[in-house]
């Protein structure tokens, strides 16, 4: 048996009471990190919490050559992921080559940052459109940099239905967390490039470490965000559609936004 | 005169491009090029003419001096008067040994007009042509100095009727070569001429050169000039030497004959940038703008133990000076410039300004590398990359003798890579040995002993090793590249690449900085399909990519990921990590993920790699080996030994001519067994043979040899000594 479960947003007591009796009775206990982490807490703190070793899980070992699942054939083996599990749509192929080796599996799913968002940017879950990613720009060894502009046409495409995105931001071995004003300064390098007014006087709101105690969760122009401190990662931005008047009020009240964006809504 | 009063009339005339020429000069080894640069100073009064003919003052390089032969060009600005009025010369000095061919490549870029030099008994030699196909396809003009008549008419006898016709023959063979390798131009005027006076005869020896309009001018008739040589007399040489002085006669030639960078800037900007033609950039480059955007083309890296890096390039707009702050093609960061100066033989000297038209040399470059366009306008199309007539073939690896200079080591590796383009130098990263590839087994040679000699750093090095080509001899699939996630999969076909296609590459007449109609009308002209010539993406060295995939949402934001695995796999091919020829690659469909994340890098370059690999496995993936053409000037009694040492490492005779008692050999002999050629021929034939080697291509190797070269080469690498399947680098 392999058990997904989803540790939560920020440290180790945010997991479930099942996720936690599900690793207590786990023969074998295996971790990632790379596709999100807890910040505010670490291995040793998660291993004295279950009582457990907790073996830690590359890229590799997940993707490549996951040789640790056929461990599962015949125990029971925990696999922990930060968030809620099987949010990042890559561990679908965990569950797929699960299925092929004749493993059984389960999901315990933990709080996510997809729902989190809401309650801490103050905005509808229900008008939500597609998510997407922020990576790192890259440069190939000819010098050719690329800067993915697919998260511009996500909250354009979204904008176009009225509806709100969510932007993961990158979290890269070498390169690091990516921030806030990392990810600003790329939409509008891209909205620079392409002039198709996307980001042009957009909101946004920039949200760090939510989950921990003290979250930092800032609303206001793209262009003025993009220089405020959020301080420690890890960090997620929301580019919102046109705001309803609730939404708006409690920007401007809640998140510092500034009270001109009021103007003009219809109440 | 003093050098110094001589910088103050360059620079007087450097604003005027009417009056400059730039000019290179080419030959075949060992055919006088370098005592006729030496000649031309001492012309010009910068070099005594007591010294010229021997002091080989352009040859700044002590191993220079020591092998009797040019290695690095040598750049001069000189004063000549022609009509009354002062012209400002611009001279390159090149290379004549082909280990050397890339800097006459290079050399061509910067000037506008030639001086082929051929010797009167050799007449015209391998590397004869090969720079003179350099020089046409740089859109350079010739004109022909024909040197050494003195031994035409003193070492072979001939007469005074016999002469003429000789040096008749010699000009009709140059005018058929120059016919052949561009007709357009041999048409337009490009044909040498002796009664027109693109042509001079002389002995750069003895100072002394003729042509028709100087018989004009002095009344000195050819059997006049027979006589003087045969005389007896050493002092009649001299007055020869007074009535026709060589450098009077070649400038004059060079001033009359070549154009002005202002008349020669229209065609060569043709065919050196690809850009669009209705830009003021363009414009002013024609033009030779002097107060327009800067535009100048890096063709030459030196260290000056004081300056640091000295750039020197043709300047083809606007004006360089001091605390400019510069754009370099390939890099995002700005350069300031440091120094801008002229060359006066081996020194350096600072002026205040040079405008376009000239040949600069400049410091402050800190990113540029030989073939980098400098520019003050941002995003300026760069001008199109040098191509080289002969490849890196030979590679040794390279290790300092004490390890503490390890670092040091690393450096000067960059540097001379830094200087010499056609040198590549790499980090094997499995076993950590700096590999240095180059032309040839000298060239090497030269390298290192620099290394050691003028950067200081005690060297050992491997004996030296044959890098082969990778190619295909059939097509294979779709074959599919799946990510380690699992969620991107691309689809590969693939198939050797056309002849025509290929010889267009090597030619430098495509390339994807060229407007794309014009790319594919010629791909087309190649044989290319037409759905083909659309979608290429990428041409890296003869490989090319193409994307026959319609609307696939964000692949146009991955391909440079999925090129950057195809140019992993044409670095080094997986049957042996050798470089690969002649493959082309079709995408022919894609699956990505939604979010940009999961595509990434990490996913997307080892899918496309994959693909490409398998693909090459099951497409009969093969080694090529290179070649050299060796050509052999033999006595005829030493003959049998020199064409044993040919027959004896795999080679073929391809033909053989006499020429008094000497025998000259053309042969085809592949690299690996030329190794030790210069010590054996020189005991097979008593010393006797003069020889010179030329880059001749990639051929196929014997099929009984190849499974173990391929093993031994695997084994060099430390690459697993299995030789590798198709289903290695297909996962699951």
């Amino acid at each position: 048996m392999l058990t997904f479960i989803g540790l939560g947003l920020f440290d180790e007591k945010d997991i479930s009471l099942k996720g936690l009796e599900a690793i207590k009775n786990a023969d074998m206990v295996f971790a990632e990190f790379y596709t999100s982490r807890l910040m505010g807490s670490s291995l040793e703190e998660m291993e004295s919490l279950y009582g457990k070793k907790v073996n830690l899980l590359y890229r590799e070992d997940v993707e490549i050559s996951p040789d640790w699942l056929a461990e599962a054939k015949d125990k029971n083996v925990a696999f922990l992921t930060g968030g809620d599990t099987m949010v990042s749509t890559t561990h679908v192929d965990l569950r797929l080559r699960a299925k092929n080796l004749g493993i059984e599996t389960k999901l315990i799913h933990g709080s996510s940052i997809a729902s989190a968002i809401c309650g801490l940017s103050c905005l509808q879950n229900y008008r939500f459109g597609k998510a997407s990613t922020i990576p790192h720009p890259y440069t190939s060894s000819r010098g050719i940099t690329v800067i993915s502009e697919t998260p511009y046409d996500t909250i354009k495409l979204n904008k176009e239905h009225n509806m709100h995105t969510l932007v993961f931001l990158d979290i890269d071995k070498d390169k690091g967390y990516m921030t806030i004003n990392q990810a600003l300064s790329l939409l509008l390098q891209v909205e620079e490039k392409r002039g198709e007014g996307v980001m042009e006087n957009a909101i946004a709101v920039g949200i760090a470490r939510a989950g921990s105690e003290a979250p930092v969760v800032k609303a206001g122009y793209a262009h003025d965000l993009k220089e405020d401190d959020f301080g420690e990662p890890l960090h997620i931005l929301v580019i919102p559609a046109s705001l309803h008047f609730i939404e708006a009020e409690a920007l401007v009240e809640l998140l510092g936004a500034p009270a001109e964006i009021l103007e003009g809504l219809d109440d | 005169m003093a050098k110094d009063k001589m910088v103050d009339r360059v620079a007087g005339i450097m604003g005027t491009p009417e009056m400059i020429r730039n000019i290179g000069i080419v030959a075949h080894i060992d055919h006088g090029k370098t005592t006729l640069s030496d000649n031309l100073l001492a012309g010009a009064g910068m070099l005594s003419k007591e010294l010229a003919g021997n002091a080989c003052w352009t040859d700044s390089d002590e191993e220079e001096q020591e092998r009797g032969i040019t290695i690095d060009s040598a750049n001069v600005s000189m004063v000549h008067e022609y009509d009354g009025k002062e012209y400002l010369i611009n001279l390159i000095d090149t290379p004549g040994h082909v280990d050397f061919g890339g800097d006459v490549t290079r050399a061509m870029r910067a000037v506008d007009g030639a001086v082929v030099v051929i010797d009167a008994v050799e007449g015209t030699m391998p590397q004869t042509e090969t720079v003179l196909r350099q020089a046409l396809k740089e859109h350079v003009k010739p004109v022909l100095f024909i040197n050494k008549v003195d031994r035409l008419i003193n070492e072979l006898q001939v007469d005074g009727q016999e002469m003429q016709i000789r040096l008749g023959k010699l000009i009709d063979h140059v005018n058929k070569l120059i016919k052949g390798m561009n007709e357009e131009r041999y048409k337009a005027g490009w044909r040498v001429d002796a009664a027109e006076g693109t042509v001079a005869f002389g002995s750069a020896l003895y100072n002394w050169a003729i042509s028709v309009p100087m018989m004009q001018k002095t009344g000195v008739s050819f059997q006049q000039i027979y006589d003087y040589n045969k005389s007896d007399d050493p002092n009649s040489i001299r007055e020869l030497a007074d009535k026709c002085p060589l450098h009077e006669v070649l400038n004059d030639m060079v001033i009359r004959f070549l154009p002005s960078p202002l008349q020669a800037q229209e065609g060569r900007i043709g065919a050196i940038w690809h850009g669009d033609k209705t830009s003021p950039i363009y414009k002013s480059m024609i033009n030779a703008d002097p107060k327009a955007d800067l535009a100048f083309m890096v063709t030459d890296i030196t260290m000056d133990p004081h300056a640091g890096e000295v750039a020197t390039g043709r300047l083809f707009s606007g004006s360089l000076e001091r605390g400019m702050e510069v754009f370099v093609s390939g890099t995002s960061r700005k350069n300031r410039i440091q120094q801008v100066g002229v060359f006066m033989g081996p020194k350096r000297l600072e002026v205040e300004n040079i405008p376009a038209g000239n040949i600069a040399a400049v410091t402050g470059l800190r990113d540029a590398i030989v073939g980098s366009t400098v520019t003050t306008l941002e995003g300026m199309e760069p001008f199109e990359s040098i191509t080289h007539a002969s490849e890196p073939v030979v590679t040794v690896a390279v290790e300092a003798k004490h390890m503490k200079d390890l670092p040091k080591l690393v450096e000067v590796l960059r540097q001379v890579a830094k200087e010499d383009p056609t040198l590549k130098i790499t980090l094997d990263e499995e076993t950590g040995e700096h590999l240095m590839a180059g032309m040839g087994e000298l060239h090497l040679e030269v390298i290192a002993h620099r290394i050691e000699r003028d950067k200081g750093v005690e060297i050992t090095t491997t004996p030296p090793i044959v890098v082969y080509r990778e190619t295909i001899r059939g097509g294979a699939g779709p074959v599919e590249g799946k990510s380690p996630n699992r969620h991107n999969r691309f689809y590969v076909e693939i198939e050797p690449l056309e002849e025509g296609v290929r010889d267009l590459i090597k030619a430098g007449e495509i390339s994807m900085r060229m407007p794309e109609v014009e790319r594919r009308e010629k791909l087309m002209e190649a044989g290319m399909d037409k759905d083909e010539a659309k979608g290429i993406v990428d041409i890296f060295e003869s490989n090319i990519y193409l994307d026959m995939t319609k609307g696939i949402q964000h692949l146009n934001e991955t391909m440079e990921l999925i090129l950057e695995g195809f140019h992993e796999v044409m670095k080094g091919g997986p049957l042996s990590k050798e470089p690969c020829m002649g493959v082309k690659v079709r995408l022919v469909d894609a699956k990505l993920h939604e979010d940009a994340v999961h595509r990434g890098p990490a996913q997307v370059i080892p899918a496309s790699r994959q693909g490409i690999q398998a693909a090459m496995l099951m497409a009969d993936d093969t080694l090529l080996e290179p070649y050299q053409k060796v050509f052999i000037q033999v006595p005829q009694d030493q003959m049998g030994g020199a064409t044993k040492e040919i027959q004896g490492r795999r080679g073929i005779i391809i033909n053989m001519t006499s020429e008094g008692d000497m025998t000259i050999i053309e042969s085809r002999a592949p690299v690996s067994e030329l190794f030790g050629f210069a010590g054996d021929i020189r005991s097979a034939t008593e010393g006797r043979a003069m020889w010179s080697t030329e880059f001749a291509g990639f051929d196929t190797l014997p099929a009984n040899m190849t499974a173990e070269i391929v093993c031994g080469i695997r084994e060099r690498k430390g690459l697993k000594k299995e030789l590798p399947q198709a289903s290695d680098y297909l996962s699951m």
